[in-house]
Order: structure tokens, then sequence, then C-alpha cells
């Protein structure tokens, strides 16, 4: 591998700029990120992109305040000039004294990456784009029009602070999408599937692009026949694999230690108490090999964890970052995470899921007389401070007695998050993560994965146009 | 340091036979502050830059960035562009914008007032913001006040002709607000934009952000049933986001848009007048140029229920076999080939005032707040279906607040069941300004 990000000696020297007009915490993040994407549509591989983002974001925290400045400018100079900014925007009053010896960079790598993509010819990655596009169009003929998408990065991070902590990660994530319009008498739906992880172009060893390209049609046949979704309130199964958002959304997000201390959550005071059904043990957890949201350290330098946030239906923690670690004295999580050098970390989730629970899939829908089966679930998002969140349906069926029957046109389904969790009546044996998700939160997007099994909400309200 | 447009200009010089290039550098600062419970919580101060480059040769593309603009990195970024060139489809209508002779209506996009504005009074703002929202009312609380501004000045410099650059500045603040009763947590926000930090109005900030919260309190979850409903400006301005992707020439030409095939049919209410005019310098997104160097200008899309024009970028104009209309929109420097899409959108405003408008409604909702636009609606199928809140209207009156609950219809229906556009424009800081709507039978799905 190419040299440090930056050297042990300059990332000392930084700091000491960065505490010389006195504060309690300084920190280097310094992060140099490759990419690689291809897009094909309309028949067309339309463009390949190449990009390069390098740069370092340095913060100063004095009090209850943080300066922040960054820069893209890695060397020793440019480092200290944002150094200097940093330290002015908090405002330190005093002098500095805190000296830090960094010695070697830690890490602590999560899994492997077999093919690095950088190694990878350009042309077979054009060629996947090309298979998935035929796939997709084999079909049907009301297939009418193929999107299909390539990326890869490599993003290596450095990050080192007056605490001592000084380590390095290289996150290598691969990813690949489909998506399909299919036209039909009733107008036009469409279908998406893709694929993400982190790991490297040995995804296509073990996953084919042609049946994420296959999925995505299928999706979008199905769909042509769909009727308008119900609406009100009814029982709702959610597939292995596709629900995970639910939890993200219904208490994930209310679970983050930055919202809970501003009073934003409804989750706040509420550790050790019954929270959800006894069914449920959520867990997130940065560690989970392989996935969309698996880090080996957080953008603080804190190794990734394994937590567990729900244990039988009771709130255990919180997740934290530095700053709100600090302020309760709490341990950090390994949740301290940012889009890239020129944000601020917070509080993020990275893998959340829910364990497996005992019943058989089929018999959930067996048991159901009548509701609404989600195949499959779109993005979502959450006040958290009162709780209310929405999540799409991309595709989803009817439930009529106990079988699963007519698809559904496509729409929001709407919720309150502690009440959605009491609700949770069975829970399948069946665990699948789902698709990689790109979390938002005060505009800043990161990799998230999810996952969950079978499951059934007695009551969630269907946003459809039929009565 | 070199000037932007000097970047640019060499980039193209480079050129080789045969090779379209076109550069686009872009340089811009930030402030970023967040002030809580009386003191600043963070402050972010810096500046970036970077560069993208595309490279057309034989119909084919190539594209690579860079977040620098350090000559050695951006002779690497043109290579690698060149290199990404070989692997795309040749494509009969690929190429570069180039000079149509449409002169740029100028734009004050540049305030020296906030260049020159002090930070110490940045700060000051947001404090002061953050007081009025608490002092507005005896529940609100406020979880962030904040103060942002930022500048950025691009250049783009084409083989084909084009060399234009330009710079802007803006800044803004707002704050979130939680009000509490009892169990009961509601949530709101209020913001003021503009150039001038010294003209914003702090007050009405304040206000809304605290009325946001506090009149949802007691909300409940309203019945199932067929209403009409009235979006708040700021909710149409939403909306309007929506239906901007179905105008789009490049989702036209690529079989993406329920309004292909549709020009000169009726596909909204006779009330319907939409408009895209980033000349216009109330739009927040008024501009002089398009993402591709081409001036921007005015374009009526729906002109009294009947589609008038799609919007296009030379790309998308090329396959239509019609002119770009200015409307080439473009991700910063690492956006790659520019999209076609609106730029400033707005519905020509009726009459009345939104309360003259309720006063028409025997059974409907007043939807103030809307959830999960990017997850419910499908600007394809034309299917909408969201998460909203505001107050239920009972014989031309306001009633209880109501939440959790959806609105959903179609595109396609909702624009034709517009029964009345408000009087009350507001010129929100999104690509299409708000204006109240009234529209009939909309489903809410609640209890």
């Amino acid at each position: 591998m190419a040299s440090q990000l930056v050297e042990s000696s300059v990332a000392e020297s930084v700091l000491a700029v960065a505490m010389a007009n006195g504060g309690e915490f300084a920190e280097i993040f310094a992060e140099d990120r490759r990419s690689t994407s291809a897009g094909l549509d309309d028949g067309r591989v339309e463009q390949v992109t190449s990009g390069r983002d390098r740069g370092a974001g340095i913060r100063v925290v004095v009090g209850e305040t943080t300066g922040y400045a960054y820069t893209s400018d890695l060397t020793e100079r440019g480092l200290e000039t944002a150094a200097r900014a940093a330290a002015a925007a908090a405002k330190g009053g005093g002098k500095g004294v805190k000296v830090v010896a960094l010695g070697s960079p830690s890490s602590h790598p999560v899994n492997n990456i077999d093919v690095d993509p950088t190694s990878v010819a350009k042309a077979r990655k054009v060629e996947l784009l090309l298979e998935a596009n035929e796939a997709a169009r084999s079909v049907d003929g009301a297939i009418v029009q193929v999107s299909a998408g390539y990326s890869d990065a490599r993003r290596e991070i450095l990050v080192a602070n007056t605490e001592g902590v000084f380590a390095t990660d290289a996150q290598v994530r691969t990813a690949f999408r489909v998506s399909v319009v299919a036209n039909g008498d009733s107008g036009m739906q469409t279908g998406y599937e893709s694929l993400g992880h982190t790991m490297g172009f040995e995804l296509f060893d073990r996953h084919k692009v042609a049946d994420v390209g296959l999925a995505a049609a299928n999706q979008a046949i199905t769909k042509l026949r769909a009727r308008p979704a119900p609406s009100g309130a009814m029982p709702v199964v959610i597939k292995c694999g596709s629900g995970g958002v639910l939890f993200h959304e219904a208490c994930g997000h209310g679970l983050e230690a930055d919202l809970i201390a501003k009073g934003a959550s409804v989750y706040r005071d509420r550790v050790g108490q019954l929270v959800a059904s006894p069914l449920v043990t959520l867990v997130d957890d940065g560690t989970m090999s392989g996935e969309w949201g698996a880090i080996g350290i957080d953008d603080e330098g804190n190794p990734s964890q394994y937590n567990v946030l729900i244990q039988d239906g009771v709130l255990t923690d919180y997740m934290w970052d530095y700053l709100r670690a600090r302020k309760e004295g709490h341990k950090v999580s390994g949740n301290g995470r940012r889009q890239n050098y020129t944000y601020l970390p917070m509080v993020r989730m990275t893998n959340t899921y829910v364990l497996n629970g005992t019943e058989d899939p089929e018999a959930i829908v067996r048991d159901t007389p009548n509701g609404v089966y989600v195949a499959k679930l779109g993005g979502g998002s959450v006040n958290t401070a009162t709780g209310d969140f929405v999540f799409g349906m991309t595709e989803a069926y009817l439930i009529e007695n106990g079988q699963i029957t007519e698809p559904l046109r496509e729409g929001n389904l709407i919720g309150n998050g502690p009440q959605v969790l009491q609700d949770i009546d069975l829970l399948g044996n069946d665990f699948a993560m789902g698709s990689p998700g790109t979390c938002g939160k005060d505009g800043q997007g990161v990799p998230v994965g999810d996952g969950q099994p079978t499951l059934r909400v007695k009551s969630l309200t269907i946003g459809g146009t039929a009565a | 340091m070199s000037s932007l447009q000097e970047i640019v200009d060499r980039v193209v010089g480079q050129a080789k036979p045969g090779e379209q290039v076109e550069a686009f550098a872009s340089r811009g600062g930030e402030t970023s502050i967040r002030v809580y419970e009386g003191e600043v919580e963070h402050f972010v101060s810096a500046q970036s830059e970077g560069i993208g480059i595309r490279v057309i040769r034989e119909g084919r593309t190539g594209f690579a960035y860079a977040g620098t603009l350090d000559e050695s990195a951006i002779a690497e970024v043109l290579s690698e562009a060149r290199d990404n060139v070989a692997f795309g489809t040749p494509d009969e209508w690929a190429g570069l914008a180039e000079p149509d002779g449409v002169e740029p209506v100028p734009q004050v996009l540049w305030s020296d007032a906030l260049e020159q504005f002090p930070t110490a009074k940045k700060i000051d703002l947001a404090k002061e913001l953050e007081r009025l929202a608490i002092a507005a009312d005896s529940r609100v609380r406020v979880d962030e006040a904040d103060y942002q501004d930022g500048w950025g000045e691009v250049a783009v410099a084409t083989t084909t002709g084009i060399r234009r650059a330009g710079r802007e500045n803006a800044a803004n603040v707002s704050v979130g607000t939680l009000a509490e009763d009892g169990e009961d947590t509601q949530t709101g926000f209020g913001f003021s934009v503009g150039r001038d930090p010294a003209l914003f109005d702090l007050q009405k900030a304040a206000r809304e952000a605290a009325d946001r919260a506090t009149r949802l309190l007691g909300a409940i979850k309203p019945p199932s049933k067929k209403v009409t409903v009235v979006l708040d400006p700021y909710v149409t301005a939403q909306f309007l986001g929506v239906i901007s992707s179905t105008l789009s020439g490049e989702a036209v030409i690529k079989g993406r848009s329920l309004f292909a095939n549709r020009l000169g049919e009726v596909v909204a209410s006779p009330l319907i007048t939409l408009i895209d005019d980033p000349t216009n310098p109330l739009a927040y997104t008024a501009t002089d140029l398009d993402g591709e160097g081409l001036a921007a200008r005015r374009n009526m899309l729906i002109e009294s229920g009947r589609l008038n024009q799609f919007v296009h970028s030379s790309y998308s104009a090329r396959r239509a076999g019609t002119a770009s209309t200015g409307n080439a929109v473009r991700g910063g420097y690492a956006g790659g080939t520019p999209g076609a899409g609106c730029l400033a959108m707005q519905l020509a405003p009726g009459t009345r005032s939104q309360e003259q408008l309720i006063a028409d409604v025997s059974d409907g909702v007043l939807i103030q707040m809307v959830q999960g636009l990017h997850s419910g609606v499908n600007p394809i199928s034309g299917d909408f279906s969201t998460g909203a809140s505001g107050l239920l209207i009972k014989d031309g009156k306001i009633g209880a607040p109501v939440r959790e609950f959806t609105i959903a219809s179609t595109l396609q229906r909702m624009l034709l069941d517009v029964v009345e556009v408000g009087g009350d424009i507001d010129w929100l800081p999104s690509r299409a300004a708000g204006v109240s709507l009234v529209i009939n039978d909309v489903m809410m799905s609640g209890e």
C-alpha cells in the first residue's frame, strides 16, 4: 500500500497547531477516495467516470464549541492553515499545552478485499452493464427502458486526535443497480434492484448481474397488473431482507445520542424500559463483514462494534459519537461517521438489523386473513421527535384469506415508531440482510445496511388510493 | 493563483484533433454556524475547489474529476477522461453545447455586503433567532439555530466555443423547534434567505417555526376518506419539484416521462400555467447561465392546462430534433454529463388568499407538511402517496390538527383536479416558487 496519508510527525505538529489557542480536543480526519463509475441507459454505455477526492478536516473543541475547517491540501502547510482556521473558529481563550505522541496508526479491518476494483479493467466493468441490460430486456417485450450503473470506491482514511487515537482504514465498496421501465395498458411501471457490499470485485463472483437485471424487470412487469393500494390501517407482513428500513426509521434514528441529548427523540429517558414487542432484539453492527454499512473504524478513529440497542423489547443503549459520549461519560460505540472530509462527524447507524424469531414465514402469511404483503421497501424518513415515520413500498401484494394475491401500486406506509415496535406480533426465522442504502441526516449521506426476518405488524396505515 | 477561466481555457487548449473537450471548474467557500442554548455548538469555515473534464470522440463520452485545481492533478483528470472515452458506446447525438446567440439576462448574483459581513454578526444572527423562537411561545424549545453562507465561482470552456464564468453568494438562517405539551411533542422550522443578512426577517422565521410546531399539538390521526386538499405554498413547491421530472426532455427522449407524446394536449386544469423562468430575479434559483454555459431563459411549460414544451439540454434537444432551452443542469464539477431539468418554476398565481380558498372548502385538509416524497412518489408511473400533517377543514373553517396520515392520488389526476391556484406566491428557497393550491378528490388514509 502507498505511504500513510499523513505522516505521524506531521499529524503531531498539526494537532499542536490546532491546540495552540487552548481547547480540550483536536482531531485530524484525512481521506483519499478514488472511485470509478459507469452508467448504461437506453442501450448505450453513456459514460465512464473516474473520480478523486482527497483532503482533510480539522476539528478543535473548546468547551461546548466545535471549530471545523477542511482543505484539499494535505501538505503540512495546508493542514496547519486548516488547523489555525479551526482553532480560530472554536475561539479558544488560553494557551495550548497538550502534546501528543502518535507512534504508528492502528487498523481494524473487518474483512479482506480479495480483488481490488482498481485492478480490474474498465472494459470488464462495462461488460457487466451490458449483461444486466440484456437480461432485463429478455424478460418481456413490455420492458421499454433499462438503466444500469456500476460503481466502486476505495476510501482510505486516517484519524489522529489529541487523546492518542491514531488509526487508518481502507474501505472498499462495490455496487451495481438496475432500474427498468415497463409499459402496459395501464401506463408505465418501474422496477429497481441493487447489489452493494463492502468488498471488492469478488462481489460479481458471488452474485450475477443478470439476476439483478431479471429481478428489476420482473418487478416492473408484475406491477403492470397492479391495482391501487388500499387505504387505511391494516396488518402488514414484511418479507425478510426487505424491511430493515422500518427499524432504521421507526427507532434507529431515535436512538442516536445527539438527538437524545437535545430531547429530539421519543426514546429519551427510556433505557431499561420495554419499548418494543418482546420478540424484538435490535442490533447495530459495524463489524458485519462485507455488508454495505461495515467499517473497520468509524470516522473518529474508533473500531466499529456490535451494539445491542434493544434486547427482547427492552431498550439497552443508544448509539454514540465522541462528543456525546464525552459529555455523558459514556463509552463511544463506533458510530461517529461523516460523508467525507468536508463534514463534521455525528452519530450514525452502520448495519442495523433485527435478529431471528421462531415463526415459519409462510405460516405468518397463512395466519393473516387480510392485509398487505410487502416484498420490497423503498426509502423512508422519520421525525424523531414525534416518532412519525414513512417508508415506501415498491413491491407489495394484497393478502386475502391468508394467501398472497394481487400486486399493488406504489405508495407510502405511515406509522409511529414506538407504536409500531409494540405492534410487531409475529417474527420469522428467515433472517436476511437487505439492499444497500444511503442514510441521510443533516445533509450528509453515509452507506448503511439493514436486515430482518419476515415479520408482521398488526396495524400500519397504507397510503393507497383505493377505499 | 490562476483564474478559473484561465484554468479551463488551458485544458480546452490541449484538445487533440477530432476530440471535443469541455472543462468545468469551480471554487467555493462556506461558513456554517450552529447555536444551541446560547452558545456556538459548531463553526465550520472552509473552502473547496475542483474540476470536471468531459471528452467526446467519435460519439463516445468519457469523464473524470478531481477535488483540486492542482496542475498535476488536472493533467491526470484529462488523461483519465480520455482513457474513459474508449468504453462508451458511440452515440450519434453525443456532443457539447454550441453558442446559440442568446444573450444571458444579467442577474445580481453577488453581494459585496454579504462578502464583508462580519463573523461576529453571523453568530449574533443565529443566537438572536434562537432567542426569538423560544420567546415566541412558552411551549417551544429550539434544537438547532443555524446561520449558513456560501460563495462559489465557476468557469466553463469547450472546444465548441462556449466560454463563460460567473460567481454568486447567498446566506440563510434557519431554526428547528420542538413544542411540548404534556406527553405530546411536535416539531417546526422557520428560515430566512437572501444575499444580505442585514435584511433577514428573524421575527417571521421565529414566528413560523413556533407556529408550525404548536399548531400540531394535540393532533389526531384522521379517518380515511376522499377529501379536498389545500396545499400550503411550501408543500406546493415540493409538489412542483416532483412534476418537474416529468417535463425533462431527457426523461422524454428516454421514455421515462408520463407526458411523452402529449405535447399540445390538455394535461392539467385550465387554471394551471407553469413557467420555468430563471431570469426572474425574484426566484431563489434565478441564474444567467445553465449548466452548459448557455443563457438561462424563460420557458412556458404548461399554458392554461395545455402541455406547451419540455425543457432541454443540448443533448436531449439534439435527440428530440429541437434546440436547447437553456436547461442543462449539472451536479457541480463531479457531476458528469449535464442532464435536462427545470431551473426556477412558478405557477401563474390566482387572486385569492389562502383564507379565502379555505372558506370554499366543505370537507378537506390544509396540508402544511409532507414526509416521504422520495419514497412514495413515482414520477414515471405517476403514483403519488406521501405522509402528511396539517389541519382539518370543515365547512370553510379550520378545525383540528391532524398527523400520521397519507394523501394519495396520481400526478396525472392531481394536475387535472386542481380547482384553484392562490394569489399568495412565495419565493421559497427551492427550484419552485410556492403558492396555495386546492386539489379535489385526494385520498386521505388514516385510521
